[in-house]
């Protein structure tokens, strides 16, 4: 057998991920049309510099500036009070992009934490178990306004009214929605831990946290991932429902899920004004879907062979 | 190794492994799977022991127990000199590179997600403070030993046949130069023609490394093929453990003689007079084994008293030790 001169050196996973999910065509665009929308909240503020809560101080000029159709000076036209739309969006897709993502990543860290501990540790189980079903029972709506109500404040004095209530809202909407992705995953631990390969890990002498970390949570990716995407749009729409109830973000502030509410009421008139949150929202998630799907095509070595 | 009788590596005495069953609203516990009760016996440096059995007799569990993968319920077990159950779990990470394990199924037993490269080095990982270089240099040497081109170092799991998978997991199990390696049916998982590589690939190992194995199967050619002793297990206690040659020769326990019928004969000739000794019934469950010898609801040559005592497993000849009121006639 002739060897080859030279080896290769094992090369880093992270490198070969990438290399498959520049494959997937879909993914791609899905990350393309991301990075857009990324673009549009945080660099079209800066480019289009109207102010989103502008409220003309002149009544008459007001009343002639509202709900005025699409124009070059409002390119989505104005609302009710006679703000700028496109502003407004790129406000709220801020709020909302950030509130999504973080209350995502919160709720798939406790929920994966839970799922985890509970399948592997038996002794565990029963008990974040049930803790589990406790919430899955709790009536989440009230709950969530109990939360904000008895917090607001006291939070809003620490950090401050904005970036208070942000916390806040992430907070409360991770703490009530990582019941799903714990019971998927413990399902899967529970499943994964009999494998032999876990046995290996053990007759080597890995500890335990080093065999939930090599061995376990790599083979609970997929699922994680799929709950994660669709947990980012959960959390949007949550955040637009609790700022309709008046416990989010202040009422003046815009966010997608808040445009979308206000635009409900003009549906009939105005149905541009559901359409544009609507869609910013709906292909947030898609986007997000899709990136997922290809994260867990290419983290997954037997489809990143062919 | 002829000369001196060596001295044993790993002696287990008592061997209990016991599954509790919990039943009713209340989940109390009602029972226990005896998957292996009270077995003993020890295994001699750079020995092959067999172990063979149907399925279910506890084979596998005496293996992964032995390696306390399981808590042992009961017993003792001495390994390079260490009493395995009683060590922390501090001392027991210290002391599993001594003691390494083959697994059956070579698919289930690699991580999907890992690397051939980092599947090997795992071990290193854990146990020594070698660099990255000097790790990779180990693996390189490992991959050469079991015969793997090192060129597959890069490749997942999934890229490979079931008898490089085996090699892989072999490889890992050599890599902290262990002394003791549990095969558990290496090679049933794989084909015929792959089955001889690999039990050829662990006898050179063991010539090289000077590695004892105990090696549990339930196809008795293979069996007959590598190892020097043989256990034979039914229901959770060992039936006999004799030197290969006079097992295969004149199995003493009734059951070692019907299992060991079951093996066709390569020569036609013979075959045609092969006696097969059919046994009837099914296996007793282990959750209830029968009172007094655990074979007696089978066993074509059952006598009164096998129904009533528990025959003890006892030197019948010079080496061999047999559990049967039949041969040893006078149960102490």
């Amino acid at each position: 057998m002739t060897d080859a001169p030279r080896l290769e050196k094992p090369r880093s996973q992270w490198r070969d991920v990438w290399v498959q999910f520049r494959q997937h065509r879909g993914a791609m665009a899905a990350l393309f049309l991301f990075l857009l929308l990324a673009a549009f909240v945080v660099v079209g503020p800066m480019i289009w510099r109207i102010d989103p809560n502008f409220i003309d101080p002149d009544p008459v000029k007001m009343i002639r500036l509202r709900n005025r159709p699409p124009s070059w000076d409002h390119p989505l036209g104005t609302d009710q009070l006679g703000r700028d739309i496109l502003a407004r969006m790129m406000f709220g897709g801020r709020i909302s992009l950030a509130v999504g993502t973080v209350a995502m990543l919160v709720a798939i860290f406790i929920g994966t934490t839970i799922g985890v501990l509970a399948g592997y540790f038996r002794r565990a189980d029963g008990l974040l178990m049930r803790l589990t079903d406790m919430f899955l029972a709790l009536p989440l709506l009230p709950l969530l306004l109990v939360m904000m109500m008895l917090f607001a404040e006291a939070t809003a004095a620490v950090v401050g009214p904005r970036l208070g209530t942000f916390l806040l809202i992430v907070l409360a909407i991770g703490v009530t929605s990582w019941m799903h992705a714990a019971r998927i995953v413990r399902g899967e631990v529970l499943a994964l831990k009999e494998r032999e390969f876990v046995l290996a890990a053990r007759s080597i002498g890995t500890p335990a946290r080093r065999i939930i970390l090599r061995h376990i949570l790599p083979n609970v990716l997929s699922p994680v991932l799929v709950a994660a995407t669709l947990g980012i749009a959960a959390a949007i729409i949550t955040e637009s429902v609790l700022s309709f109830l008046g416990l989010g973000f202040p009422p003046d502030f815009p966010t997608w899920g808040r445009l979308l509410y206000d635009g409900i009421d003009v549906i009939r008139t105005y149905p541009e004004r559901v359409i544009w949150p609507g869609l910013a929202i709906s292909l947030t998630v898609l986007s997000v879907n899709y990136i997922g799907d290809g994260l867990r095509d290419a983290l997954d070595p037997r489809i990143r062979g062919r | 190794m002829l000369d001196a009788e060596p001295k044993p590596l790993v002696q287990v005495r008592n061997l209990k492994m016991y599954f509790p069953i919990h039943s009713g609203l209340m989940r109390r516990h009602s029972g226990d799977v005896k998957a292996v009760d009270d077995v003993s016996f020890e295994i001699r440096q750079g020995e092959t022991l067999g172990l063979v059995g149907e399925s279910g007799c506890g084979k596998s569990t005496v293996g992964r127990a032995i390696l306390r993968l399981y808590e042992p319920t009961a017993g003792s077990v001495v390994i390079d000199g260490d009493e395995v159950p009683a060590l922390s779990a501090e001392a027991l990470r210290k002391k599993r590179p001594v003691m390494q394990m083959v697994f059956q199924d070579p698919q289930a037993s690699l991580n999907p997600r890992m690397t051939v490269a980092d599947i090997i080095r795992e071990p290193l990982d854990e146990h020594t403070t070698l660099s990255r270089d000097e790790k990779l240099a180990r693996v390189y040497e490992l991959m050469d030993q079991v015969g793997l081109n090192r060129a597959f170092a890069n490749r997942y799991p999934y890229a490979f046949s079931g008898g490089q998978r085996q090699r892989i997991g072999i490889a890992r199990a050599l890599a902290l130069n262990p002394k003791f390696i549990v095969c558990d049916e290496p090679i049933a998982a794989l084909d015929v023609s792959i089955q001889a590589q690999v039990v050829n690939l662990l006898e050179d190992l063991q010539e090289r490394l000077g590695l004892t194995y105990l090696f549990i199967s339930h196809d008795l050619s293979m069996v007959r093929h590598i190892a020097d002793r043989v256990a034979v297990m039914y229901l959770g206690q060992i039936a006999e453990i004799s030197p290969r040659d006079a097992l295969y020769a004149r199995p003493l326990h009734p059951y070692a003689e019907a299992l060991l019928s079951a093996v066709p004969e390569p020569d036609p000739s013979r075959e045609g007079a092969r006696q097969r000794i059919i046994l009837r019934g099914d296996v007793p469950s282990p959750a209830n084994p029968p009172r007094g010898c655990n074979f007696c609801t089978r066993c074509p040559k059952v006598m009164p008293i096998c129904r009533e005592v528990e025959p003890r497993l006892i030197e019948a000849e010079p080496g061999r030790q047999v559990a049967c009121h039949l041969v040893n006639p006078s149960p102490g």
